[in-house]
């Protein structure tokens, strides 16, 4: 198969998949229970109010026409407003868009800066001091609760050393370098949550494809272990590490919520949670279907990778 | 690669079974490590059964005199926001959380490794459907998935546990589907249907040994999230309810007492880790026996 | 550029962040969550209120001891029938597109109040059939039954007045770039976060605004919101915790002003309100001795470090309005286990639905815990608020923990609350002799006479024990030392009017 072909192919599951989501994403949010109109209405409860919400909201009708009457309009590119602060759902999305990805981009490049070469480090040299503490510190950071990790960073940090600020996310837009300086906390947070997993897999595929054949051959020949690790065993370890960057990188973009919620920054995460906690449905259908066209892109990408990375697996 | 590395590989799989599995005890046990963490996770489920022996308080029981109070000779932990013992909450938390790290997992493992071998092996429109769904599912934050799932099946510590293994599952089944897609397509796997084995056989020996090992590892991460994940679904109501005890929610509860009272929070914390670290190095030491290539 | 080089510019870059905003004279305040949309008609948080001081100006106000007082009104006079009230509009007064505040103006507010689409506002002016425009500043409002509460609900949303010719451009997403009168007209809205506002030059009373700008971030966990006052990035956060206020008052830096809420705390029993209320409906035994298990002092105390008002009625007991013939009850479980005996109920179990919030969570283990020693199963449920909310109405459920917000007026703590079919009535609680003196109050202006008739009526309400009223918060608000003038109002509100930076 050739390379282009391959991506066609893949480009042409996008909207399969975003059919699912978008089946998926409406019945979860009906199986919860609660009435949305009542939500809405809240500690009032004026009935006439309620039921005038329930009528706006196409509340009153069926779940299957309430399904067939939202993607109809998404069909034509309108994804609604928010029930619960009239903000249209595409300018909801468009403004915190860049955030989530400035979020989740940041994130990623600490987790791949420190849990790549710490699983390399590790599995080069498996047994030692060095590997008995990168798995102590991968551990910690995936065992240590997100909430606790970032309170911490706060009362240090931003109370105590006034470095960096507690809260009250810049947008690049304002200020590139306060922007900057405004994540660096977030970033770590995350970050070293998913260096911790990139670790382990590192590591662990590594020592998988260093006791394979082909590598022992590689040894036989005489070749340094540099050269084994780097160049024989790494790319081959790299499958399953892309695979769980790609599922991290999704997991980043929109589920972030405690990260956000402690740094108080409006990203995908927090909007999602607050719909569902609020049964705003037009919100979150619509942040899912956006957020969930950006994971399938990055799968894609992964699946570029595996492609240039493992050229058998063309079939 | 070889060809040589063909008549390698068979020959450590055509090995007995009996004599494969004392030879991977025995891999096993020369790590003091794993042993160690085997030692640890053994005496985390003996607190757990034997809680009502070893816990010194009722774990429900207020003092309302000694509410946030530091560890002390009377309460050796300290007590929590509405001067519970803490030593005694967290023994009995044992329970729910272990169950809750282990079953979603298990979970997870057991329909991850079928499914992933049908996706990855089969190929075609069975790996399309299989890997659609998936996508869509991984589309979607766990959290939203698990509380609507165990809000569907109704609150129930079980309940939550199982929706918290299925919104996990994804995850494990794109791992298990990627390592089978790339080891299908290893030169010994090739040599292997060369020689004439059958699909059943190549699979066993050759595939499944190959793709445990990245779930493992997944598996005793996975842990971690999914005893504070039990916590997040029962505070919304879905899982164990309050006064029940259980690592994450008495770490949830300690959130806003952080500066105050930090060690409400540093000993549930501690907990987690202890047993998220002993199961990785005991999955690694696992990974390590079961491997017929290392030494 | 090395990474220690790196790592100080990064110190001094957040420092000078710090130094901008300062002389750009921005006021930042912290909320506990985030606003719904900023539209008088259709909002219901409390936190969107907030935003509103800033804003939106109001008919009237209230004092820092709940005295009605006027704001874009001058005054207003009862016609003698009490079935029309005349209200004078405080002359030159602008919106922020320009546009005249009039009696035009005030009748098309209360219009869209009364009969926009989803109007929370109905309820509170529902008295009020039509509008007469006297003259350009002056309007009359004619009722269909006299109504002292009228003039307070002027006091909060359906008080503010929006521009007519916004609200009629912009219809449903007036809330997304509210135009009002108040001192700050709105700049922009982060969804999720900062809510941005900027000095109205022709203010009314633009001498008594000091800050050229006024950006509300919502920050919803308390110890990060401290932790911002703290170090400095906000200059006022709402609603402060009690178990944070320990570290705010040992931080010289900082400021705690409080006063008591209007508000209650109260777990809602389900006495009449469908089949599941022959649990805790049939015998009202049975209520008094879950009350006679509880001891609210213990509780305020375990909970709240006594931060916390204990309270058994609807306002707290420092209030006018509040019965002092009737206090806090003391706890007794001999007399629990007594009254459950004499109904044949001993060891009974209910369940009680709480919502996922800290304060509510921790304070029904303790009730649980002291209904035990009477020999009370009281079974925690924990529900998120929208399920608990359609419960409610619904009639599913035993009792659930909720609470009551407060408004300046007693009608608005009590009558939709308890009176026979009203809309709050979820516990479906229905005493005729109770109606008929909460309803009377509403027709009478005097609170000497109003307190005679509230007085009788929760003499009833604690009799009957619909609800449980437990405690009162107080509101906390933590400063910046630098901010002078500021003054606590028991509506928790915020007035940015007022406010300098020394």
């Amino acid at each position: 198969m050739s390379f282009w072909t391959f991506i066609a192919k893949r480009l042409a599951i996008l909207l399969p998949t975003l059919f699912f989501v978008s089946v998926l994403i409406f019945s979860l949010q009906h199986m919860l229970p609660g009435d949305p109109a009542i939500a809405l209405a809240g500690e009032e409860k004026d009935p006439e109010a309620v039921e005038e919400i329930r009528k706006k909201y196409n509340l009153d009708k069926p779940i299957p026409v309430q399904y067939g009457l939202w993607i109809g309009k998404v069909l034509t590119g309108d994804l609604g407003i928010s029930y619960r602060t009239q903000i249209e759902v595409s300018e909801l999305i468009l403004t915190k868009l860049p955030i989530t990805l400035q979020l989740a981009t940041g994130s990623m490049i600490v987790a791949l800066l420190i849990g790549i070469p710490a699983g390399i480090i590790s599995a080069a040299r498996r047994g030692k001091l060095s590997d008995g503490i990168s798995n102590f510190v991968a551990l910690s950071f995936i065992s240590v609760p997100h909430f606790w990790l970032g309170i911490m960073l706060i009362l240090v940090f931003s109370v105590h050393l006034r470095w960096f600020p507690a809260s009250g996310y810049v947008p690049l837009s304002d200020d590139i370098w306060r922007s900057i300086v405004s994540l660096v906390l977030p970033w770590v947070v995350l970050g070293t949550g998913v260096a911790g997993v990139m670790m382990r897999h590192t590591r662990g595929a590594l020592l998988q494809t260093l006791g394979a054949d082909y590598v022992r051959t590689a040894r036989a020949k005489g070749l340094t272990e540099k050269v084994v690790v780097f160049k024989h065993a790494l790319r081959n370890a790299l499958v399953p590490v892309i695979t769980l960057g790609a599922i991290e990188f999704g997991h980043l973009l929109s589920g972030a919520v405690l990260t956000e919620q402690i740094f108080s920054i409006p990203g995908f995460g927090k909007l999602i949670v607050d719909g569902i906690l609020n049964r705003d449905y037009a919100v979150v259908q619509g942040v899912v279907i956006v957020s969930a066209a950006l994971y399938i892109l990055l799968n894609l990408m992964a699946d570029i990778f595996y492609f240039l990375a493992n050229p058998r697996m063309r079939g | 690669m070889t060809a040589a590395a063909v008549p390698a590989n068979t020959a450590s799989g055509s090995a007995t079974p009996a004599k494969g599995h004392s030879r991977a005890l025995r891999r096993f046990l020369q790590r003091r490590a794993s042993v160690i963490a085997l030692l640890v996770v053994i005496a985390f489920i003996i607190i757990a059964l034997a809680a009502p022996w070893l816990a010194p308080y009722d774990p429900i029981a207020t003092d309302f005199g000694n509410v946030r109070k530091p560890p002390s000779d009377q309460y050796l932990l300290g007590t929590d926001e509405v001067g519970r013992d803490l030593l005694s909450r967290l023994i009995y938390g044992a329970r729910a959380s272990l169950l809750a790290g282990v079953i979603p997992v298990t979970i997870s493992l057991m329909f991850s490794i079928p499914l992933g071998l049908l996706s990855g092996y089969a190929g075609g429109w069975v790996d399309s459907v299989i890997m659609r769904f998936t996508d869509a599912m991984l589309a979607i934050p766990f959290l939203i998935i698990a509380i609507a799932l165990a809000a569907f099946l109704g609150p129930s510590l079980t309940n939550a546990m199982i929706a918290i293994g299925v919104a996990a599952l994804p995850t494990f089944l794109r791992l298990a589907r990627g390592t089978v897609m790339a080891i299908r397509t290893e030169d010994y796997i090739e040599a292997a249907r060369a020689v004439g084995n059958n699909h059943q056989r190549i699979v066993l020996r050759h595939i499944l040994p190959n793709m445990l090992p990245p779930l493992l590892i997944q598996g005793s991460i996975t842990m971690a999230a999914a005893i504070i994940a039990e916590a997040s679904l029962s505070f919304l109501g879905l899982g164990q309810q309050p006064p029940s005890p259980s690592w994450g929610s008495m770490l949830n509860a300690a959130q806003r007492y952080l500066p105050t009272a930090p060690w409400i929070a540093m000993f549930p914390g501690l907990m987690i880790f202890t047993v998220v670290f002993s199961l990785n190095i005991l999955g690694d030491g696992l990974r390590d026996a079961l491997d017929p290539k290392s030494q | 550029m090395n990474w220690k080089k790196l790592f100080l510019s990064a110190i001094a870059a957040s420092m000078f962040a710090g130094g901008v905003a300062h002389a750009q004279s921005t006021l930042r305040i912290g909320l506990n969550d985030d606003p719904d949309g900023i539209d008088p008609t259709l909002s219901r948080s409390y936190s969107v209120r907030l935003v509103f001081a800033a804003v939106c100006d109001k008919l009237f106000d209230i004092t820092s001891d709940v005295k009605i007082v006027p704001q874009l009104a001058t005054g207003f006079t009862w016609a003698k029938d009490g079935l029309s009230v005349t209200i004078k509009l405080r002359p030159n007064v602008k919106f922020h597109d320009g546009e005249p505040l009039n009696a035009e103006a005030v009748r098309y507010n209360i219009d869209r109040s009364l009969n926009m689409k989803g109007s929370f506002r109905r309820v509170e002016i529902s008295a009020v059939k039509s509008v007469d425009v006297i003259d350009n500043l002056t309007v009359r409002l004619n009722l269909s039954e006299p109504s002292s509460p009228l003039i307070a609900a002027f006091t909060d949303r359906a008080g503010m007045m929006i521009s007519p010719k916004a609200g009629k451009e912009l219809g449903e997403k007036f809330g997304t770039r509210p135009v009002c009168a108040g001192p700050f007209k709105f700049v922009e809205r982060m969804a999720q976060g900062r809510i941005v506002f900027e000095r109205f030059k022709d203010y009314w009373d633009k001498g008594n605004v000091h800050f050229d700008r006024v950006m509300f971030t919502p920050i919803t966990d308390s110890t990060v919101r401290m932790s911002a006052l703290r170090s400095g990035e906000l200059d006022i956060i709402e609603r402060v915790s009690p178990s944070d206020l320990g570290q705010l008052r040992s931080d010289s830096r900082v400021r705690v002003a409080s006063v008591p809420e209007l508000g209650y705390q109260v777990i809602r029993y389900n006495v009449g309100n469908g089949p599941r209320s022959k649990l805790l409906g049939e015998d009202p035994r049975v209520r008094e001795a879950i009350e006679a298990a509880i001891d609210r002092e213990t509780l305020v105390k375990v909970v709240f470090n006594n931060e916390y008002i204990a309270g058994n009625q609807w306002v707290h007991p420092k209030n006018y309005y509040y019965n002092s013939a009737l206090p806090v009850p003391k706890r007794d479980v001999a007399k629990a286990r007594a009254l459950l005996a004499r109904a044949g109920k001993s060891g009974f179990t209910f369940n009680l639905i709480v919502p996922p919030e800290r304060d509510r969570q921790e304070a029904a283990q303790v009730i649980q815990s002291m209904l035990a020693e009477a020999g009370i199963t009281m079974n925690i449920v924990a529900q998120e608020n929208v399920t608990m909310l359609t419960a409610g109405t619904k009639g599913d459920f035993d009792a659930y923990f909720t609470f009551w917000s407060g408004r300046p007026d007693p009608d608005g703590n009590i009558f939709a609350h308890f009176a026979c079919k009203s809309r709050q009535n979820d516990p479906g609680y229905c005493n005729e002799e109770f109606t008929q003196l909460v309803t009377k109050a509403r027709q009478v202006a005097a609170p000497a006479e109003r307190k005679k008739l509230y007085d009788q009526a929760t003499e009833l309400l604690l009799r009957d024990r619909p609800v449980l009223m437990l405690w009162h918060r107080n509101i906390y608000t933590g400063h910046n030392a630098k901010i002078r003038g500021f003054t606590p109002y028991p509506d928790g509100i915020i007035r940015v009017k007022g406010l300098r930076a020394s």
